[in-house]
This record gives structure tokens, sequence and C-alpha cells, in this order.
């Protein structure tokens, strides 16, 4: 619990989310501020290790016109590569939504080491509480 | 910024990092990784090719406690100095 604490609940797992999300975690432990995440849906899925090093596609709004828009501008670092800096530099917990595993039938040891564990929704409300919520 | 361009040219770093061609958050990221690694009162110089980097890093010096002393404008790059101070 702190004031300056930025949470961020993750639902989406489309690339372009998971990229914006990671910036904004990364930065935020950049400037020493804790940071929560909760995994939930696509992003618990992303987390997966059978699935966390796949090329995930793009939201829809990306993809409209039937291409994919250029999102990929020079010099950007990879999504799990930004959290992974994250979590070296700052303070950042990763916890994943234990009724998002039990929809998508998996548990905790299923996913990467970069989540801290697994709990529910009050569990992170208690931590996020008082600091600023993001839902991405 | 209160130095300088000839003081700000005049200051040899303990530690250059060179961030250029990475985008936002890279060289914020890169600064805060390499700051451990010099001496309380040292300087690091990130160099950046992201125009955003300059006022990231002075933000976050700002936050953190270290001391930003400015940007020199290199050949199509920024080297923003910093001094650590904690």
């Amino acid at each position: 619990m702190s004031e300056d604490s930025l949470s961020l609940v993750l639902f989406s797992g489309t690339a372009d989310k998971l990229h914006a999300a990671a910036t904004l975690a990364a930065g935020a432990a950049a400037l020493g501020r804790p940071v929560n995440i909760l995994l939930q849906y696509w992003a618990l899925d992303a987390f997966r290790t059978d699935r966390i090093e796949d090329n995930r596609s793009l939201a829809w709004d990306a993809t409209v016109d039937g291409a994919s828009r250029p999102v990929r501008g020079t010099g950007h670092i990879p999504w799990l590569e930004t959290f992974r800096m994250a979590k070296e530099l700052g303070e950042m917990s990763i916890l994943a939504c234990s009724g998002s595993l039990d929809v998508l039938g998996i548990d905790v040891t299923a996913l990467d080491a970069l989540v801290d564990s697994s709990g529910g929704i009050a569990t992170f409300l208690m931590a996020a509480e008082g600091g600023q919520v993001l839902f991405i | 910024m209160t130095a300088t361009l000839e003081e700000l040219t005049a200051i040899t770093a303990a530690k250059i990092v060179d961030a250029r061609g990475s985008a936002c958050p890279g060289p914020l990221l890169e600064a805060k990784k390499s700051m451990g690694t010099v001496a309380l009162g040292e300087t690091i110089e990130i160099w950046s090719t992201d125009p955003a980097t300059k006022s990231d890093i002075g933000a976050w010096s700002g936050k953190v406690g270290h001391e930003f002393l400015g940007v020199v404008p290199g050949d199509g790059y920024d080297r923003v100095l910093v001094i650590r101070r904690k």
C-alpha cells in the first residue's frame, strides 16, 4: 500500500497493449514507484511459459483494413524484456488472478518466473489501495 | 540547467551510457541501471537519439534525488549529464 504506487490491471494479451503496459511499468519502477500488476485473462495467457516467447497478435484497431499498420518503431525493446528490466530496476510485483487461472485451466506453475504469485482481487486491491490504478 | 555549455563540455563522465537507437523508456532504464555502477558524486553521461530522454532524465533525477546537469547536443543525439547524489 503506497500513495506513490502504480497498479496495472492487464487484461489484453495483444502485443501492442502489453508493450504499452510494460513501458508504463518500467518507467514507474525507474522513478522508484512501487508497481503492482494483476494479470487477467489474455494477459495472463501471454505469461504462460509455453507461450511467452510467441509473436502475439495486435489489437483489432491496429489491424483494421486487413493489414497490420506499422506499430513497431525502431529501437523498441520487446515487451517481455521491458518487464524484466522493470523488475530488475525497481519494485514490481506481478500477481496472477486466481479466477483467470481457473478459467484458463492452468495453475501458477505454468507461468513465467516473472509472476510472483497468484491471488484474488482483494489481494490486488489491498496492494493497490491509495495509489493509481489503470486497466489495460 | 545551471551549468553553461562550456562547463558541461568540460566534464569528464565516470561512465558513458550509449543508448542511441533505443526508444523510450530504454535510455531511462539504461541510465537507472548505470547509476548504480558509479560512486556518489560521479557523473554519468547518457547518449540518446530519443528527444524525450532529456526531459525524462531530468524528471527522474529530480524525483530520485540525483543532480541533473544538462544536455550537450551531439551530432544527431543528446549527451545528457547527471551526477549521482544518492
